[in-house]
């Protein structure tokens, strides 16, 4: 075993038991802090891929941002005695066999694929991913049209957030 | 070396793990930590099989960075709408909005 592979078990345990967390733990703010450890290791996993860029977006856009929202919108919402009680409905059983069924589905429709055992092409070292997906994002030749439309859905989104969260009192 | 396998069921278990928290959980904030999680087991993939397939075309993470401008605009509008129902009904249990207009 390579120190790499030891490395992504120990990330990836760590990221699924803090997810397992997150859907499970009764205390929300608990659950948004188990959320963040989950991010981080993702994050992990972004270096592991050498997709650095995305590694520090990760840092930066999920637990920089959209977590610390969640906490905001957390405490905006929270009342002590409603979250006392159980926090999943009557039915998580069948959520549960729903969900390991799809696991189970999705693992073996992947054994069937003849690049699951894929191991790691080289990089090749005159190209720089960064570099790349810099100049992907921004060439006409590359991902403009779509980066755009993500940037205005993106203005869209925020403006009619503030919109629907105004308070008109 | 690591196969391509294993982030491949890695994130499989993941995006479970958050399918079963948007089914089971009660709060809508819950819900949508959920789908961040699911959301980002699909970036986890996108990355693997740029990286195993073909490094030279960037698209995979390409893609990604446009999922990741996706979930900043669904975790807003999301939240927003929780806040506002939270002012109006005063709860955020997703069994409980079961109105369009009250």
């Amino acid at each position: 075993m390579t120190p790499l592979q030891v490395i992504f078990i120990f990330v990836a345990a760590i990221t699924l038991g803090a997810a397992v967390m997150v859907v499970t733990t009764k205390n929300l703010i608990h659950a948004a802090l188990w959320l963040i450890l989950s991010l981080f290791g993702i994050a992990v996993f972004f270096v592991i891929l050498s997709a650095g860029f995305l590694a520090v977006a990760q840092v930066v856009i999920y637990i920089g941002a959209i977590a610390i929202l969640m906490i905001f919108a957390i405490m905006l919402t929270r009342r002590i005695a409603r979250d006392a009680g159980p926090q999943l409905n009557s039915g998580w059983i069948w959520a549960a066999l729903v969900s390991a069924f799809l696991f189970g589905g999705l693992v073996w429709l992947m054994g069937n694929w003849e690049g699951f055992y894929r191991s790691l092409p080289e990089l090749n070292p005159s190209l720089d991913p960064l570099n790349q997906l810099g100049q992907a994002l921004v060439s006409p030749q590359g991902y403009i049209i779509p980066f755009e439309v993500a940037s205005i859905l993106l203005v869209a989104a925020l403006i009619g957030a503030i919109m629907v969260a105004w308070d008109k009192q | 070396m690591i196969p391509l396998a294993w982030f491949l069921i890695f994130s499989a278990a993941l995006f479970s793990i958050g399918l079963f928290g948007v089914l089971a959980r009660k709060n809508a904030v819950a819900i949508l930590m959920g789908v961040e999680l699911m959301l980002n087991s699909v970036n986890v993939n996108l990355v693997a099989f740029w990286r195993y397939l073909n490094p030279e075309w960037i698209a995979g993470q390409a893609f990604a960075v446009i999922v990741f401008a996706v979930a900043a605009a669904e975790v807003a509008v999301g939240l927003a709408l929780i806040i506002s129902v939270y002012r109006r009904r005063n709860t955020i249990v997703a069994d409980d909005i079961d109105m369009l207009k009250f």
